[in-house]
Order: structure tokens, then sequence, then C-alpha cells
């Protein structure tokens, strides 16, 4: 690839609310998109701190959302509390693999990754790593993607509590793991919207322009 | 750009834009589904279970509200935000600034309805809801008969339409016809 020009360099920014491009004026951190008036930056103002607060925000709700029940039965057959693993294991048990296999991979798979992903982009971007930017840019992209599938297992909870209240028989609550959970999921969806993947290559650009 | 165009970042191939290959008709055409399968799915129940006569049946407030009798108002809030509010606002705000801008004019506020489009899209969980149902579904059918309800087919619908409505409400175009046809109010 040959070194780019970039419309950073050329001291123009893009507009986060309606993707209007503009000329960023002298007070670089005073400018406001001249159509919709949204405040204009060259990358999002505290990027790195706010990822990170919400990303430990995260990984510390992640133990009761796993530890604590999400539902609890109660039925003729006395009382039982399911955790997010046991309802997979109750799947299982049940013939339904395939769906045991989805709601594996989107309530404890997808939450760890992106746990995971979020942090070692951090850590990358911190360090000014030059490291395999393509691949670290498509890890992004792909941790925003994923993001709003690990809501299945609130929506289960939600549906099962409603239908199941038969008095005598059987009846089915919330629990507080659900609480927690559903506070992951959107706290890991605020980290990767507050990340700025344009961080990944600016010490690319550095690298380039220094040997340039 | 011809229809159906992409604009990829030359840096790190990301889809910048990506250029709808049909109209605001098109958009408005969808919403206008969409708004009606909205309403006849939060009216009508989405599944019903039947215990030897014994019968419960499910709509999604109905489901907020269950969560938030149980003490779990903000599982609630969160079902209602991603299921309702997102998709409900989201319908409601681009009909608001299209249907005036059929006509060659704009509506008051047009502009940060618009900004509101854009930051209420990831919180729409429409797909999600839906793949919620079926596990739950499939949780319930040795318990009890399972009886599928109008909401859920209107539901089903309802997530085809708003994807094709979002898919083709073209941003770019919308706030460059914003700014010609001025008076917008911010």
């Amino acid at each position: 690839m040959t070194p780019e020009t970039t419309a950073a360099s050329a001291g123009l920014a893009v507009c986060h609310a309606c993707d209007l491009v503009s000329r960023l004026g002298r007070d670089v951190h005073a400018a406001h998109c001249p159509r919709c008036g949204a405040s204009v930056h060259l990358r999002k103002p505290g990027s790195i701190a706010r990822s990170w607060a919400l990303l430990i925000t995260a990984a510390v709700l992640y133990v009761p959302a796993n530890v604590l029940p999400i539902m609890h039965t109660g039925s003729l057959f006395g009382a039982q509390s399911d955790t997010i693993l046991s309802g997979i294991v109750y799947l299982w048990h049940a013939g339904s693999w395939d769906l045991a296999v989805i709601v594996f991979v989107a309530s404890i798979v997808v939450p760890l990754a992106k746990l995971i992903a979020l942090a070692f982009l951090l850590v990358s971007v911190q360090r000014r790593s030059t490291w395999q930017p393509m691949q670290r840019a498509k890890l992004y992209r792909a941790v925003e993607f994923v993001g709003k599938w690990s809501m299945l297992d609130v929506y289960v909870v939600a549906l099962l509590a409603t239908l199941v209240h038969f008095q005598s028989l059987a009846t089915i609550t919330a629990g507080t793991g659900a609480v927690a959970f559903g506070a992951v999921v959107v706290t890991t969806m605020f980290a990767a919207m507050a990340f700025d993947p344009r961080l990944i290559w600016d010490p690319v650009s550095e690298a380039r322009a220094r040997r340039a | 750009m011809p229809p159906g165009g992409v604009a990829r970042c030359r840096r790190c191939a990301a889809t910048l834009y990506r250029r709808p290959k049909h109209g605001v008709d098109h958009t408005l055409a969808w919403l206008l589904a969409a708004a009606a399968l909205f309403l006849i799915a939060n009216a009508f129940p989405l599944v019903s279970l039947d215990i030897g006569g014994q019968q419960t049946s499910a709509t999604l407030h109905g489901a907020a509200r269950a969560l938030h009798d149980q003490g779990m108002t903000v599982v609630a809030l969160l079902v209602v935000g991603t299921t309702i509010a997102a998709p409900g606002l989201g319908i409601a705000a681009m009909l608001y600034l299209l249907l005036p801008l059929w006509f060659g004019r704009s509506a008051p506020g047009s502009m940060s309805l618009a900004r509101l489009v854009q930051s209420a899209s990831p919180w729409g969980m429409l797909e999600v809801f839906m793949l919620g149902i079926i596990v739950a579904l499939v949780k319930l059918a040795h318990l009890a008969s399972v009886v599928p309800g109008v909401g859920l087919w209107a539901y089903a619908a309802l997530m085809f339409a708003f994807i094709a409505a979002a898919r083709s409400y073209d941003s770019h175009r919308i706030w460059a016809r914003l700014t010609s046809i001025g008076g917008a109010t911010t």
C-alpha cells in the first residue's frame, strides 16, 4: 500500500451525527458541524478511558451474571433455580442440542469473547502497536456486530416468566442474575461504541511517515 | 455513486456508505407496512400456553409488566427499550422525516430526529427477540401445548419490514435533502 493522505492530515473531520465532512478551524477542540450542530472531533474524546471504564464494569458484572440464578421455577415437584449454564444443560438434555449450542454461543462465548477482544484492542492501542492493524480492525467490527445477540437469554427469561404462572402446577419468575446479565450486554455495547477504531491506525500512519 | 454502490475505506476496507437501490418511495412503503405490523404485533398475544384447560398468554407489554411485578423493573425496561421503544420510535421518526420530504418539505425538528434515528438503530433488537421466542417455545413444548398467536406472525413480518426499511433508508441523501430544502430547525 502506498502512503495515504488521510482526511485528518488535511485538516478535515467527519461529523459522527450526520457524516458531513468539514474543515476544522484553528481551535480543534471547540468545533461544531456546520450542518447539524453536533460537536466535531478527529477522534472520539476520552475514547480509551471511557471504553476501559465500561469494560471493567462489564467484567465485574459478568461474575454475578453467571453465578446468580436468572430464573426460578416452582412446581408440584419442588423448586428449582437456573443459572445461564444450567439452562443450556437443560436444553441439551431435552434433546434440542441445536438450540443449546445457539444459546451457549450467544450467552457464554459472545460476552466473554467481547470482553477479551475489547481488552486486547485497548491494550494494543495504548501500546501504540503496529501489529496487524487490518486484523484488529476486523476484530472490532466483529465485536460491534455480535453485541446485541447476547440479549437472547434475557428475552427467553422474560417470556417464560410471563407465560408460566399456573398457580398450583408451575410458576417461573426471573432471578437477579438476569439483571446482571442484561447489564453486561448493555455495558459491553457502550464500551464498543466508546472505542474509536481509528486509533488502531494512528501508530501505523506515524510509522509510515517516519520511514518516508 | 450508482444505486446499490458501496463506498469502502481505502485503509481498512470497512463499508463507509451503501447507496440503496431504491429511493424514498421504497423506504416509505416499507415503513408504512412496518407501522401497521408494529401495532398488530403489540396489540395481540405472541403465544398462548394451555395446561389442562388453564390458559396463559403473553403480549410484549404484558411480558414487561410481569417482569416489573416480579421486582425486575430494570429487565422490564431493557425489554421495552429494545423491542418496543427503539423500533417504534425508529419507525415513527423515519415516517415523520420522510413523509414531508416526499412532498418536498421538511417538518420542524427534522435534523434532531435524523440524529435520533441514527443513534437509536443499534438498540433495536427485533431479530434477537424473535430467536428468544423460538428458544422459549422449545423449552415449553414438553410442558404444555403452545399456541402461536396473531402477534407472533405480525412480529415475524415486522422484523423483515423493519430491516428492509432500515436498509433502504439513505441517511446521506436525507441529510442533503434536509439542507437543500432549508428552513429545517435543529
